[in-house]
């Protein structure tokens, strides 16, 4: 593995870290950003943090690259030995199949299982949130059990509903908006997973985890009615607490 | 004190709220957004007495039709679309006045894609997630989080002031052939020595694909040393994707914050604004700079922002 830092244009460095996705990879990310985050070095705008490597974007009048490559360089090293992250683990509710997951069937025939099958495999994993992106709130999920992995759509759909729960090849993810997509769409949750309206927008973030668990369709509807009140709070717990 | 200032009569083909843009929020999928010539938009601000960063309007090759509902100073930077207030020609890079029941209106696009209209007292919208930048695809910011239609009601806090005027040489000139700075990578390794000569030697040319998210230009293939995709990672504005076509996508305002195509380099940031005024059919070719002279560069026109700025208060 070789680390290696870059300008990418005149405002912002990329520090890669790997060349292959995978979940120490991303925990020295998560690491790194933790520190960086805490250093609050004035010119640093915002970070993300992506698959195998983060970018920092910076205001060059306030600092300049070498001088935030040298930060870099030192945060480096306090990356690999520095406070356990906690992690949080996000309870996300699916009504699987039904109109709004119309390809629950599909995936099911294409790996020759049960539709329940199939949701029980989807529902039965914590699911590593490598970056946001694509869209405000589109968690790029990682731990997609090979099992019910399934091929992209040949003609991607024109509009999906927000809230949309699919499967692309071995990724899995939820889409926070009506957008296009050629992903096979098992089901949707009745959560909002981006509202301007918070102070944190987003509901997730890189470095936490989903868990999907399946509902009905009267219990989608009462969530879906909390949720849009802002009266359903999301259950969470902590990567490694069981839970009841 | 809310005041409404205009009324929207016609709205434009995407007349838009726009400010520097959005920031903090990339990491949660959110583009910065914002003017896609920040040059023009400060400089409308200037003349008018605003802050640099207010917000003003956006508008690409055909601009609104608007009636004052209050006299107010305005200026018209950026690309020449042809305004007129009731009927009469008025200046570009000046402020002027325009009085309640007036018509500012566009015709012919002259020079340039994109004109913004700056107001003394700035535009009153909500700041979404500090901007009030219009984010299209996401649907938010601006005005309700959309381009201006027919019968939108603009509040600001308007003034009328003293009208005043460009030195010539601030004035940038919108050309069909440019050349643009770029910094080279950081994808060099997924091109060929003969790709990247080709991309730094050949002419391309921006298609009417183009649009606040990116231009898309046509030309000699840049050729891959292997695969055209990476694993997607964060665009910064002005990055140059290469998909497996070969073909140039530079990444303007509204991108997406990240991607997985190769990136052979990056715009810098002072040749983002001239890159926004491009017509489709101009000629573009890249040069290579150092990571030094590009910051210099913006560093000195920043600063060149910021004396003017203090001499006009």
């Amino acid at each position: 593995m070789s680390i290696e830092i870059v300008p990418l244009g005149d405002s912002a460095i990329s520090i890669s870290f790997d060349n292959e996705i995978n979940e120490s990879t991303h925990h020295q990310i998560n690491h790194f950003s933790q520190n960086l985050r805490r250093l609050k070095i004035d010119g640093v705008i915002e970070c993300v943090p992506t698959y195998t490597s983060i970018t920092i974007f910076y205001d060059p009048i306030k600092i300049r690259y070498s001088q935030l490559e040298k930060m870099v360089y030192s945060l480096m090293e306090l990356a690999v030995n520095s406070i356990p992250l906690n992690p949080i683990v996000y309870r996300i509710p699916v009504y699987y199949g039904g109109k709004t997951g119309p390809d629950l069937p599909i995936v099911a025939a294409y790996h020759n299982i049960s539709e329940q099958e199939v949701i029980s495999i989807h529902s039965n994993k914590e699911y590593l949130v490598h970056m946001i992106g694509f869209v405000p709130g589109f968690p790029y999920l990682g731990g997609l059990n090979k099992i019910i992995s399934t091929p992209r759509l040949e003609k991607p759909r024109a509009k999906i509903a927000a809230g949309s729960v699919g499967i692309g090849g071995d990724q899995t993810g939820i889409y926070p908006a009506e957008v296009p997509s050629g992903w096979r769409i098992i089901g949707i949750t009745p959560l909002t997973l981006f509202d301007i309206e918070n102070v944190k927008p987003s509901l997730l973030s890189a470095g936490n985890y989903v868990t999907f668990f399946p509902v009905g369709y009267e219990e989608f509807l009462a969530i879906k009615e909390r949720s849009e009140l802002k009266k359903y709070e999301v259950m969470t717990y902590k990567k490694g607490e069981q839970i009841t | 004190m809310r005041t409404p200032i205009f009324k929207v009569m016609k709205s434009g083909l995407q007349t838009t709220v726009q400010d520097l843009g959005r920031y903090g929020f990339r990491e949660f999928g959110v583009s910065p957004s914002g003017a896609m010539d920040s040059y023009s938009l400060q400089m409308g601000n200037l003349l008018v007495g605003n802050d640099l960063g207010e917000a003003a309007l956006e508008a690409p090759f055909i601009g609104p039709v608007l009636m004052a509902l209050h006299d107010v100073s305005i200026a018209i930077c950026g690309g020449n679309l042809t305004p007129k207030i009731n009927g009469q020609e008025v200046p570009l890079w000046k402020s002027i006045v325009i009085k309640k029941g007036q018509i500012l209106s566009f015709g012919e696009l002259k020079e340039g894609v994109r004109t913004y209209i700056s107001i003394a007292g700035g535009i009153d919208v909500p700041f979404v997630l500090n901007s009030k930048s219009t984010y299209i695809t996401g649907k938010f910011g601006g005005f309700e989080g959309r381009a201006l239609k027919e019968g939108d009601i603009l509040f600001g806090n308007p003034f009328t002031r003293r009208n005043r005027f460009l030195q010539t040489q601030l004035i940038p000139k919108y050309t069909n052939k440019l050349t643009v700075r770029v910094i080279v990578g950081p994808h060099t390794r997924k091109f060929t020595t003969a790709g990247l000569k080709t991309f730094l030697n050949e002419e391309y040319s921006i298609t009417s694909q183009s649009n606040r998210m990116g231009h898309q230009l046509t030309g000699p293939k840049i050729e891959h040393s292997s695969t055209a995709d990476i694993i997607s990672d964060a665009i910064p504005l002005g990055g140059i994707q290469v998909p497996a076509s070969g073909q140039p996508i530079i990444l303007m305002a509204e991108h997406q914050t990240t991607g997985g195509y190769s990136r052979i380099g990056t715009v810098i940031s002072v040749d983002i604004p001239l890159l926004a005024q491009a017509q489709p059919g101009t000629k573009v070719r890249f040069k290579e700079i150092s990571l030094q002279n590009a910051q210099d560069l913006l560093i000195d026109s920043r600063n060149r922002l910021k004396s003017l700025y203090r001499l006009t208060r």
